[in-house]
């Protein structure tokens, strides 16, 4: 049984470091290739020793897949590609391929150029690591080698995010990365095709959540966003760079537009721009309403937001400020935070997951007093609302990508294994299918049931339709005789052609059967008797009398022969070959039997 | 076009033979007959290869056949049918003759038997699918012939086992659109041929391809089945189930047809009982329906998903519970159950403290939930719209809002629970969406009341920068209900900033006050003194009379105080004054009050304000009078009846302004009469006995009355609605009269017979005209001019035309006023132009022989079909002018029996030394054979088969319109 197996190195039970091996079909692919926003060690990168202990990863690897830019997905690929060593190809999608260098760099500035880290990949890594890299389109299918193919669907979620399905031959994984099921202001909904593969590794970060409408949510938030700057206070909404940060401007940006307000909304600089740059161009990737209306006016050239400056934030009055990154754990939102947290008109709205150890994280739990490096505490009078828009599939939206799907096994990543706990009881209860959450490092085998494509002979097939019976119906099952030859392709033949082609003779297999009796007649006229007796019993079959002194029914042959001694005893001799149906046989048999010991001397 | 007509000449020249047949004057169309089909016949016998006789049969096809010839064609086409071994020239014939078969006139009956033996021999599936459809062809065209339907049925059937899935396709059609009752195919049953479906019935067979494995026979299968249905065939409830099975198919257009399948088995059996799998309890057919195409608001497709949105709004039968189950969707986090954002702006609001600031963390998840009863899988209709309303793609949005409006306007608890999802559209991206939301918040809102935070919602929305929105927006505020004086006062105050950004919404604006006020009298009355700003002790200043904010305001009271005599009491001097002023400037908008103290001033105010409908009733029964006094007049010729007619006409007019109920009829009426009278005049003078060079002058002036009472006889016919056929008979006949009457004129002052005699046939077609089309009017026109001439017409068709006219005149003499009656409702189309409006002393300045835009914002009323009937004029000072189409899309609805134009004119000139002022109107287009619209010709592209006019057209057009004068300015271009 051919077996697919799944292990995750990151994201098992867990959010950040998404990082998954998967071998179909004896490929070996890995799915995303993030890091861990929570730590700062070793644990930050998958654990690549898994694959291999020394060597290059090339060997071991035929290809990887990038789903979307965020960097738990993409921020270990120079890492991997060039300090650890591969060389194959990187699959990911025209704006991931666009906007990920930038990221890196951000993620690469920060840690080696703030933090001072050495033995961290360099700026020239990274685009050693984009050269590797494969566009992927949208629905198209992309060969990585004869058997191995891919598919990018929609995913929403960010600009260029995708779902990738994997096939080889028969067998196919889909991985959906991050996806949203719920369109927003810039982006559309995830979509796949009923393509029912193997296993359905899916994310599950609301796997306990369903959310309310995402107008509600829109509406509380601009309401937030209006009530605290009326009251004069700042608002700090921090952000990752990319995704929510855009759909957030949209929004503020059409909102201000329609109540004519005129605080300042500011917005991180430098990679943003180069950023919003990339969402001008990729239009054909956001939702209806921009792709619609760009070409009046496109939806990311904003005019009421504009580049902050560091000095802002000491600026008197009410602005709002979007700063990176997005759960506080660094970088100029922690700054920007640390100067607002005293003053209780102020407020932070955290509108995405922020992982566990993080700032957004302590805040949000409701720590109102917040150790700092260095020994001091920050008092938190802020307020904190938390706003559900990070733009991953809710509960119902993950069921609902199951029933497009069709998947035959569901597996779990990206969540917590609590939340997954309940959300795999409900899949195995609605769908009836098998589903798994690995922990990082365990393995999880699925065997499949591949179908083998057979070529059939064109002769074969027309003397099957020659048959008879009505057109030939794809869903019910039909026996055929035949012979199966496995060359280089299985192919299905007549076994004549098998044996022209193996150039052997022709063997028939038939059993045969005496049976002796008393009977006074001369063989003939038994013979005869049996013969008319037959036709009387067996409608519907052919039987003929030979004139060599046989009875034939269908291919079964009936001889009489007396021996040499008694006369009256005959020998009845039947011949049948291994086709026939062994019902006529023991029809045959006795009826004739019985016939000849009952009937008159 | 010249290349064109060139090579069709040297085509002709190529058929030397074929020439005098077909350029033969054919006065009798026999002789085409053999042209036809024999030139085709040479055409096909000439084709050397394939290829020539696809080309000769593709010419063929571009020019029509003649019923008479049709039949040999066919015999033509099908000879060479048998012939022909390529596929695609049988593929081409097999179409021409279903093309052929729907000549009209032609009945092809003859051609079945050998259709249906050109399918025995074809080998080719493309042939036979193309054969079928022209079966189908056929077989439409024969409706009445049970016979040749069961025959097609039979060859239907029997190719349904076609490999081919195009064949199987147009087989199923082919069931689909003839099939009839079962009932019918058993009656005869062991019918001729070989089918196995002789025996069963047509329904039976169709649904067994439900299963077929090519998507496309699935899809054809649904399709003929619902082609069944709108037939008016009875499907069996059994095929539910099946069509359920395929919601769930692999192919869209599967899924989508099969959701129609669904609903029109829902309605068909609403009440029937079906079991719920899995489980021991039934429910009826159309919830379970309704919940099985709620869930395809989630398909994958978004075809689909339009398809079931709109499905599900004509799903009236449905239980409440179910229907309430679409908007339901329980909301969680981390597993504990929290309540939506519409929960806690309602709990708020009921809690009375909405208003004082939030409170921490209101939306933090309460109550742990049981894992086991979550239920993640919607079942059945469980949030449907909540989906839909959130969808990708605005088109199911839209579908889903007008669903939601459709439901809602049957179920009152409904509407009110959809409320909170409407409004939360009108935050929606998409201009259309909100809008669309904003008009079905109007249709549904006498089922509800707005909350104050649900109001505040729908106010954000005046701010929007498009005026449609807002205009809409203003409409629904007109109806909408709320519930306490903060209310109001928040619409008011919104609606002044609206007034203060967007001036030019001052009309409407106003108009939503007007109806706020008198909606809401009791909550208007605590707030008056603020809204007048009056003070118990002291005088405050005077407002300015000419501020719109300070007449919003006052519209808002008086209105209010028309229905609450104590708010009077709060009005301050200035007050009373201003309300005189605005009730005589504006009185549509300022509601006739009882003012204490005032009574003398407002005295006839207040006559005609007693009781609207007690007045319309005295006015109708004037106007009825009126004309029953006209109807009493038997000599025209006495001067007494002239003034009567006079003396009508005023009154009529007058009633007409007083009464706007009545203005339609009563004008109608006062042009009628006008007429008449003009007749009258006209016939009356002296001149009739007097020679003719003596009375040049009185010629003249019957000359132009005649003219005018044509015109006045198209204004009657056209520029009002809701006239029967029998005041369109007695307008025609009016218009006849005065025809008789210019025939006259002309005879008398011509001296040629030739023209004369061709004026006298245009005059007695115009008679057999209208005799034809107001036949059934004929009994009613008694003793009139018409009634005389019918019967003299044998007379006047046999003799000469000198005598023709001595006999039409002294008919049009001798005859009497013809009897008016009066439909229900007459209405006349008016319009408005509010912008420009014409008070400009700035003249528009543009560079000559550039164009400049003129934005023109006109409400029409009463007009059909304004699209095509209404164009804009413009009049340039040099007596030039233009008339201008609108764009369709410039028109909107606002209401029944309104439109509203807003569109702009390009104007352009020559350079003016001096600004000047040009003229806008809008005219009525009109034209009289707009009713008979000639039908073209069945399969040509009409290329050479000019349709000779019935009757000749009238087409003309009237101002209905005052016009507006615009000053502009075109400077000669700077080099």
């Amino acid at each position: 049984m051919p077996e697919i197996k799944v292990t995750p190195l990151g994201a098992g039970q867990d959010v950040g470091r998404s990082c998954i091996l998967v071998s179909i079909g004896g490929k070996n692919i890995m799915l995303d290739c993030g890091m861990h926003m929570g730590y700062n060690d070793d644990r930050r990168f998958p654990d690549f020793s898994y694959i291999t202990q020394n060597g290059r990863l090339t060997d071991f690897l035929d290809c990887v897949i990038i789903s979307h830019f965020h960097l738990d997905h993409c921020g270990a690929l120079p890492y991997m590609s060039e300090m650890v060593g591969y060389d194959g190809p990187i699959y990911m999608t025209h704006p991931t391929k666009a906007i990920c260098p930038i990221l890196l760099e951000d993620f690469r500035k920060i840690t080696v150029d703030k933090k001072g880290e050495t033995n961290f990949f360099t700026s020239q890594m990274i685009k050693d690591c984009m050269k590797k890299v494969v566009p992927l389109n949208l629905h198209q299918t992309v060969q990585v080698d004869d058997e191995l193919e891919l598919k990018a669907y929609y995913a929403g979620h960010v600009l260029g995010a995708a779902m990738v399905l994997i096939k080889v031959g028969s067998e196919s994984v889909v991985y959906t990365g991050d996806y949203n099921m719920t369109p927003d202001r810039h982006l559309g909904a995830a979509w796949i095709d009923k393509c029912r593969p193997d296993i359905l590794i899916s994310e599950s970060t609301y796997a306990t959540t369903i959310r309310d409408s995402k107008r509600c949510r829109e509406r509380d938030f601009l309401k937030k966003v209006h009530e605290s700057i009326e009251r004069g206070g700042k608002v700090l909404i921090p952000v990752f760079a990319l995704g929510r940060a855009q759909e957030l401007c949209i929004l503020l940006e059409t909102f201000w537009e329609r109540m004519n307000l005129k605080a300042p909304i500011y917005f991180s600089t430098g990679l943003t721009e180069k950023a919003n740059h990339y969402y001008k161009l990729f239009i054909t990737w956001t939702n209806q309403k921009i792709r619609k209306t760009f070409v009046q006016r496109n939806m990311f050239e904003f005019k009421h937001i504009k580049a902050f400056d560091r000095s802002y934030a000491d600026n008197p009055g009410p602005m709002v400020v979007f700063a990176t990154p997005g759960m506080l754990h660094a970088g100029q939102s922690l700054q920007i935070f640390k100067k607002w947290a005293g003053n209780e008109k102020n407020m932070v709205i955290m509108p995405g997951y922020c992982v566990q150890g993080t700032i957004g994280h302590k805040i949000l739990n409701g720590q109102r007093k917040l150790e700092m490096e260095g020994r001091s505490t920050l008092d938190v009078k802020l307020q904190v609302e938390y706003m559900s828009f990070s733009a991953h599939a809710d509960a119902k939206g993950i069921m609902q990508l199951i029933r497009m799907a069709e998947p035959r096994n569901m597996l779990l990543v990206h969540g917590e294994a609590l939340k997954m706990e309940f959300l795999k009881g409900k899949i195995e209860q609605e769908f009836n299918i098998d589903c798994y959450m690995p922990a990082n490092g365990e393995t999880i085998t699925v065997s499949t049931n591949p179908s083998v494509p057979v070529d059939i002979s064109l002769n074969l097939l027309k003397r099957e339709m020659a048959l008879g019976g009505p057109l030939p119906d794809p869903k019910k099952p039909r026996t055929m005789h035949g012979t199966l030859i496995m060359k280089e392709n299985v192919s299905l033949v007549s076994s004549e052609q098998a044996l022209k082609e193996l150039g052997l003779n022709e063997h028939q297999l038939r059993f045969t059967c005496r049976v002796q009796l008393q009977d006074p007649h001369s063989d003939l006229d038994t013979l005869h008797r049996i013969y008319t007796h037959l036709k009387s019993l067996l409608k519907g079959y052919t039987i003929q009398h030979v004139p060599d002194g046989t009875v034939m029914v269908e291919s079964i042959v009936i001889k009489v022969s007396s021996s040499a001694e008694d006369p009256n005893n005959k020998v009845l001799l039947l011949s049948w070959s291994y086709q026939v149906e062994y019902s006529i046989i023991t029809t045959i048999i006795p009826a004739m039997l019985n016939y000849l010991m009952s009937s008159p001397t | 076009m010249a290349a064109h007509l060139k090579k069709r000449v040297y085509e002709e020249f190529s058929k030397v033979v074929q020439i005098p047949h077909e350029e033969a004057p054919s006065k009798k169309l026999r002789l085409s007959k053999p042209s036809k089909s024999a030139a085709l016949h040479v055409d096909l016998c000439k084709a050397s290869n394939s290829t020539d006789a696809l080309q000769y049969l593709l010419q063929f096809a571009r020019k029509p056949v003649e019923v008479e010839s049709v039949e040999g064609v066919v015999r033509i086409l099908l000879e060479h049918y048998y012939k022909e071994t390529d596929n695609s020239v049988r593929l081409k014939i097999a179409s021409l003759l279903g093309l052929l078969s729907k000549t009209q006139g032609f009945t092809p009956d003859c051609i079945v038997d050998d259709a249906i033996n050109t399918l025995s021999n074809e080998k080719s599936h493309q042939v036979l699918a193309q054969l079928l459809d022209t079966l189908l062809v056929i077989g439409s065209q024969l409706p009445d012939t049970p016979t040749i339907r069961l025959r097609l049925i039979h060859v239907a059937c029997k190719h349904l086992s076609d490999t081919y899935f195009g064949v199987r396709n147009k087989c199923l059609q082919l069931l689909g659109c003839l099939g009839t009752l079962e009932t019918v195919v058993n009656r005869d049953g062991p019918a001729p041929g070989p089918s196995q479906g002789g025996a069963r019935d047509v329904q039976s067979i169709i649904s067994d391809y439900f299963g077929d494995q090519d998507p496309r026979v699935r899809t054809a299968a649904l399709k003929a089945m619902l082609q069944l249905h709108e037939r008016g065939m009875k499907i069996h409830q059994v095929i539910y189930e099946q069509a359920c099975r395929l919601l769930s198919d692999d192919y869209e257009q599967v899924r989508s047809a099969a959701v129609q399948m669904v609903w029109v088995l829902s309605l068909l059996y609403p009440e029937s009982i079906v079991p719920i799998p899995s489980s021991n309890e039934e429910i009826r057919l159309v919830d379970d329906a309704f919940g099985k195409i709620s869930h395809m608001v989630s398909d994958g497709s978004w075809m689909v998903r339009v398809q079931a949105a709109k499905t599900l709004g004509s799903m009236l039968q449905v239980s409440p519970h179910f229907l309430v189950q679409t908007l339901d969707k329980k909301l969680m986090s981390d597993l504990r159950r929290k309540r939506t954002a519409h929960e806690r702006a309602k709990e708020l609001f009921t809690s009375g403290e909405f208003s004082s600031g939030r409170k921490w963390a209101d939306d933090a998840p309460k109550e742990k939930l049981d894992r086991n009863t979550v239920n993640l899988i919607a079942s059945g209709a469980c949030g449907a719209f909540v989906h839909g309303l959130e969808d990708e793609m605005f088109e199911v949005r839209i579908a889903a809002v007008e669903a939601l409006c459709q439901l809602a306007r049957s179920s009152p608890s409904f509407a009110e629970k959809c409320l909170d999802f409407l409004v939360d559209m009108f935050n929606d991206e998409i201009e259309e969406v909100r809008l669309q939301s904003i008009h079905v918040l109007r249709e549904i809102s006498t089922h509800i009341t707005l909350r104050e935070d649900q109001l505040d919602t729908v106010l954000a929305v005046l701010e929007d920068s498009s005026r449609d929105i807002r205009e809409a927006l203003h409409e629904l505020l007109c109806y909408t209900n709320v519930s306490t004086k903060e209310c109001i006062q928040l619409a008011l105050l919104e609606l002044l900033k609206n007034l203060n950004k967007y001036p030019t919404d001052r009309n409407s604006v106003w108009k939503c006050l007007k109806f706020l006020g008198s909606r809401h009298p009791t909550l208007v009355l605590p707030l008056v003194p603020e809204l007048l700003s009056t003070h118990p002790y002291f005088d405050t200043p005077e407002p300015d009379m000419d501020d719109p904010a300070y007449i919003a305001v006052l519209v808002l009271v008086f209105n209010a105080a028309k229905s609450c005599p104590t708010m009077p009491a709060l009005f301050s001097d200035h007050t009373f004054r201003h309300y005189a002023y605005l009730r005589d400037s504006l009185s549509h908008l300022v509601p006739p009050l009882r003012l204490p103290g005032r009574k003398q001033v407002f005295g006839l105010d207040s006559v005609d304000s007693g009781s609207g409908s007690a007045s319309v009733e005295s006015a109708q029964l004037f106007l009825q009078q009126s004309l029953h006094r006209v109807s009493t007049i038997q000599n025209l010729e006495a001067p007494e009846a002239r003034e009567l007619l006079n003396f009508t006409i005023r009154d009529l007019q007058r009633l007409g302004e007083l009464q706007t109920e009545l203005a339609g009829a009563a004008d109608f009426c006062a042009t009628f009469l006008r007429c008449q009278l003009l007749l009258m005049k006209a016939l009356q003078e002296k001149l009739w006995n007097v020679a003719v060079p003596l009375c040049l002058k009185q010629n003249v002036t019957a000359t132009a009355a005649a003219q005018q009472i044509l015109e006045e006889t198209y204004k009657l016919e056209f520029l009002y609605s809701g006239l029967e056929s029998r005041q369109v008979a007695t307008i025609h006949h009016v218009r006849l009269q005065a025809k008789a009457l210019q025939l006259i004129l002309y005879a008398r002052s011509r001296q040629g017979l030739d023209p004369l005699i061709s004026c006298c046939e245009k005059f007695l077609q115009d008679v057999e005209s209208f005799q034809r089309l107001f036949l059934s009017e004929l009994p009613h026109l008694q003793d009139s001019f018409m009634d005389r001439v019918c019967e003299l017409l044998p007379r006047l068709t046999s003799c000469k035309p000198v005598e023709m006219v001595k006999i039409l005149q002294s008919t049009l003499r001798q005859s009497g006023l013809l009897q008016l009656s009066l439909p229900e409702q007459i209405h006349r189309a008016t319009a408005t132009i509010i912008e420009p409006t014409g008070e400009s002393d700035n003249p528009l300045r543009f560079t000559s022989g550039l164009v400049v835009a003129l934005d023109i914002d006109a409400t029409l009323e009463h007009v059909n079909d304004p699209q095509n009937t209404v164009k804009v004029q413009v009049l340039y000072p040099d007596g030039q002018s233009h008339v201008i189409h609108p764009k369709p899309g410039d028109f909107r609805k606002p209401g029944p029996h309104r439109h509203r134009l807003i569109t702009q004119v390009y104007l352009s000139h020559t350079a003016w030394t001096e600004p000047s002022q040009v003229e806008v109107r809008l005219l009525l287009a009109y034209s009289s054979s707009s009713s008979s619209s000639s039908s073209r010709l069945g399969w040509s592209d009409g290329a050479d088969g000019v349709i000779p006019p019935s009757e000749a057209t009238v087409e003309g057009t009237i101002p209905f319109s005052k016009p507006v004068k615009v000053y502009i300015m075109p400077k000669p271009a700077r080099r």
